[in-house]
């Protein structure tokens, strides 16, 4: 026997009031992040010595915008959603916990939005 | 008039977080939990980095210059392998807990023995592609 109400039990969407969509689209981009986040990391410890102009060629290549771009897309997203749980078991009360996300998710739209523009600049730059 | 529980008697009791070691006998299942939150947290703050590498070198050869010193400083370089190993041991956790989501290896057994998998996994990785990456001709 279920205590939830009818209507609340056809909705499906929980406490949080969310649904599946969180747990969903952290796995969503948890796979995504598999194959992305072992060729940045090989990158990195491949590149990180290179010099300036050797890394701008590098962004050049489109096949590396690309896959920056879509690594950057699932990193944030993956990232914000994390945060969002650590957030929500540790903090207390109800205001500092709702204003630390907010704050938390618009740092990661503005680092998100920030970088992926910064990856599209050189690699459509001349 | 009875007088109300302190917050002294509440603080007092071991609280959620902090039960590991101290009231509970070590346990690879808690413990690499904490670690993969740990590590989560510690990666969500190095996606800081990234954004400032990538919008460094935006910005131009003085301010990529000014990135690539601090990054190749000692203690960039520290920040740079345990970023990495970071990252392989969230990534082999988080295909540890994807294969319990669609159903499998949940027995204790199978548990412990996938931690200790992951740990070995999240090393080796980390060796094999920094070794991957300085043994290849430079670029």
């Amino acid at each position: 026997m279920s205590l939830r109400s009818p209507l609340s039990q056809a909705r499906g969407l929980g406490s949080a009031k969310d649904g599946v969509n969180h747990w969903w689209m952290q796995r969503l981009t948890a796979i995504a992040l598999i194959p992305l986040s072992l060729w940045f990391v090989f990158s990195i410890a491949r590149y990180h010595l290179a010099d300036y102009p050797t890394m701008i060629l590098w962004l050049h290549n489109p096949y590396v915008a690309i896959a920056l771009v879509l690594y950057f897309t699932a990193l944030f997203y993956h990232s914000a959603l994390g945060v969002q749980v650590v957030i929500e078991d540790y903090v207390a009360g109800e205001a500092l916990k709702l204003g630390s996300i907010v704050l938390m998710k618009l740092a990661h739209f503005a680092l998100a939005a920030a970088s992926i523009f910064a990856v599209l600049k050189i690699a459509f730059g001349a | 008039m009875s007088a109300k529980p302190s917050a002294k008697t509440v603080v007092s009791r071991p609280l959620s977080p902090f039960m590991l070691g101290q009231y509970y006998r070590f346990q690879i299942s808690s413990f690499l939990s904490i670690t993969h939150r740990v590590t989560g947290v510690g990666l969500a703050l190095g996606t800081l980095f990234i954004a400032i590498w990538v919008m460094s070198a935006v910005a131009g050869p003085e301010a990529y210059a000014r990135f690539a010193w601090f990054a190749r400083s000692p203690i960039g370089l520290i920040l740079l392998l345990g970023w990495s190993w970071a990252l392989l041991f969230h990534l082999c956790n988080g295909i540890r807990h994807l294969v319990w989501d669609v159903g499998y290896a949940f027995d204790k057994k199978s548990v412990d023995a996938g931690g200790i998998i992951v740990v070995a996994a999240s090393v080796v990785l980390t060796a094999a592609l920094w070794a991957t990456a300085y043994l290849l001709p430079s670029v």
